[in-house]
């Protein structure tokens, strides 16, 4: 097992350095003069040369490229110009609010995706089956700001049930007490059920939206290798020795249907991650997506550098983790390795 | 041969015009929702070619008189925020979006089908750069890349199709390397190599023409994809500036009304985007089917 994991992050370490190369190249390549884009436009002749330096841009590309590695490796993202922050301060205390939304929106996704994609299969024709085959092409057609204005406009404007699209709490609530900056775990920790529920209905709606944009590549990744497990030889073998259904789907079937789920989940990532920047505009969610936004408005240009590559890293991590989940469900995996 | 390798019902080169018409007559008559979202695919080309025409308002002209109305029989989808016509703007920006969702799609097509193709034909170092390419950009989450490209670029319609095209290209070279590595060894290719034709001429002229009807299922599969990417990234304002007509800059600009209960103005360009991803989704899929029935889900 360990020796798989180590195989692991020794192939996720050239993602990695493409990643730092594909940064490096983004940040070399603002239009026009880097120098005097961060000398302000008011900026003299001198002034900009004398950024130029500072900043290592007269040195050739391979130099610049070193000395940006020795920056990642101490940390260093640069400075936000907006919030005069450095930019890895920054993204180390909106990640969490990302980070909460994003896992829940999962976790509401897969809720409802795996059920709904074992119904599907097990009753091939019936309406679970239709509303399957309806979700998986609806929910990929659905930009997900869309899906969002939709849900703010019928649960919060009509029907009055739903907070204010305005971030992670109340104004007239306050924070809980930081300590893995997700508001629901704090809460719960400082035991102050009303701030629990308070950031429960705010991430209730944005949640959802994440969950409905992700709905689709599960349920039919669910529904597809159930129907490919339950025609297999060793679940008919099952059913012929007597046993129940419901031991049937759920012990021998389940388990092996759920290996290429695991893998797609890579692919919802990529995509929740990125639909992750677009919810937080759309519910003014206090993270790493709205940062990025923020920042491309002011035309801020390190945050945007600081946010790709956090992402990026993420996302790299994410899939390192979903490699190594792989060999925990299937154990063939492990063998090979 | 040939035969052995072509899917099944795959395009084969019809003779001129009466050959096509045949060939799509079978292609809608095989599926009803294909066929529907074929007639949707043309109102969408009508729009985008001839929007400016049809439209009953100037898309650009602001009446301030009639600011925020809600859908009338004189304003379909109602007015903005500044009297605008929101069905006008929803019809003219048909033809923005399609331009970019096509230009993105035929751009990854020339950069990932061609690259892909000759990955998989010659294999060696060709294969190896090819797929670090494809591999350092599934690195990404593709959305937060395309931000990171646009924002590096410069904020124009341009880079909004050429990142779009670059996240892309992963799916698209894997695709045509995975269909001309099987095809590298085919009978044809062999027939033409020993008729004198070189690499080049065999990979452009006999492999690529082969292996062109999957690459145009993955192109109608994807338009839908480069339109919500593309409305997405001008959602957070990338690319498109106000105060031009396109759905998601719409979407945006409608965005804040939304709480106070003037959906129209965000609704009709939203549902105007989801119909056009939903009829490219359902072409796609609907092509699949006819070219390669065994990825039917």
């Amino acid at each position: 097992m360990l020796r798989m994991i180590l195989k692991r992050l020794m192939i996720a370490v050239p993602s990695l350095i493409g990643v730092v190369i594909v940064t490096f190249l983004l940040t070399r390549a603002l239009p026009g003069d880097p120098a005097a884009y961060f000398a302000g436009p008011a900026a003299t002749q001198q002034a900009i040369e004398e950024i130029r330096i500072k900043l290592g841009l007269d040195q050739p590309l391979i130099v610049q490229f070193g000395r940006y590695v020795q920056d990642l490796a101490r940390g260093d993202l640069g400075m936000s110009l907006t919030t005069g922050q450095p930019v890895a301060t920054d993204i180390r205390a909106r990640l969490p609010a990302s980070a909460e939304l994003t896992l829940l929106g999962l976790m509401v996704s897969m809720l409802i995706a795996i059920p709904l994609g074992i119904l599907a299969a097990t009753r091939p024709g019936s309406l679970a089956d239709h509303a399957c085959r309806v979700i998986a092409t609806a929910g990929v057609s659905l930009p997900v700001f869309f899906t969002g204005l939709i849900l703010v406009y019928v649960f919060y404007y009509l029907l009055g049930i739903a907070p204010a699209p305005l971030g992670r709490l109340d104004t007239f609530l306050s924070a809980p007490p930081q300590v893995t900056g997700f508001y629901t775990i704090d809460s719960l920790i400082a035991g102050d059920p009303e701030v629990f529920f308070g950031s429960i209905k705010q991430l209730l709606l944005p949640a959802l939206t994440l969950a409905i944009f992700s709905l689709a590549p599960i349920a039919r990744m669910t529904r597809a290798s159930m129907l490919a497990v339950l025609a297999s030889d060793f679940v008919r073998t099952a059913r012929a020795s007597g046993l129940s259904p419901a031991t049937v789907i759920v012990t021998y079937a389940f388990r092996n249907a759920m290996i290429p789920v695991v893998t797609t989940l890579g692919m919802v990532f990529s995509f929740l991650l990125g639909a992750n920047v677009l919810v937080e505009k759309v519910f003014a969610w206090p993270g790493i997506g709205s940062y990025a936004v923020e920042a491309l408005v002011a035309s801020d240009f390190a945050p945007l550098q600081g946010f790709v590559l956090t992402m990026a890293v993420m996302y790299v991590g994410l899939n390192l983790l979903i490699d190594i989940l792989y060999g925990v469900i299937d154990p063939r995996v492990r063998i090979e390795a | 041969m040939s035969d052995t390798t072509a899917p099944v019902g795959a395009a084969r080169p019809a003779s001129g015009i009466a050959g096509l018409l045949r060939h799509t007559k079978y292609v809608l008559s095989e599926n009803p929702i294909t066929a529907f979202a074929f007639g949707l695919f043309l109102l969408i080309v009508v729009a985008a070619l001839f929007g400016p025409w049809i439209v009953p308002y100037d898309p650009y002209a602001s009446n301030t008189a009639m600011a925020l109305k809600p859908p009338s029989a004189a304003h379909w989808f109602g007015t903005d925020q500044l009297g605008r016509d929101i069905f006008s703007r929803v019809v003219v920006a048909t033809q923005l979006d399609f331009f970019i969702a096509v230009s993105s799609v035929a751009l990854v097509f020339l950069m990932g089908g061609l690259a892909g193709v000759a990955a998989g034909f010659f294999g060696g170092w060709t294969d190896r750069v090819v797929g670090r390419i494809a591999d350092t950009i599934m690195a990404f989450p593709l959305f937060v890349l395309a931000m990171g490209i646009v924002a590096a670029l410069g904020n124009t319609v341009e880079n909004i199709i050429l990142a779009t095209a670059i996240v892309n290209f992963p799916l698209y070279a894997r695709i045509a390397r995975a269909e001309a590595n099987v095809r590298r060894e085919a009978g044809f290719v062999m027939a033409a190599r020993l008729s004198g034709n070189g690499d080049a001429r065999i990979v452009l002229t006999h492999v690529l023409p082969n292996i062109m009807p999957i690459m145009v299922v993955q192109m109608s599969l994807t338009m839908g994809y480069a339109i919500l990417n593309a409305a997405g990234l001008s959602f957070i304002g990338l690319g498109v500036r106000p105060p031009t007509a396109e759905w998601g800059i719409m979407v945006a600009e409608g965005a804040a009304f939304m709480v106070s209960g003037e959906w129209w103005i965000a609704f009709f360009p939203g549902a105007a985007l989801m119909v056009a991803v939903f009829c490219f989704n359902l072409l796609g899929d609907g092509l699949r089917d006819i070219v390669d029935p065994q990825r039917r889900t």
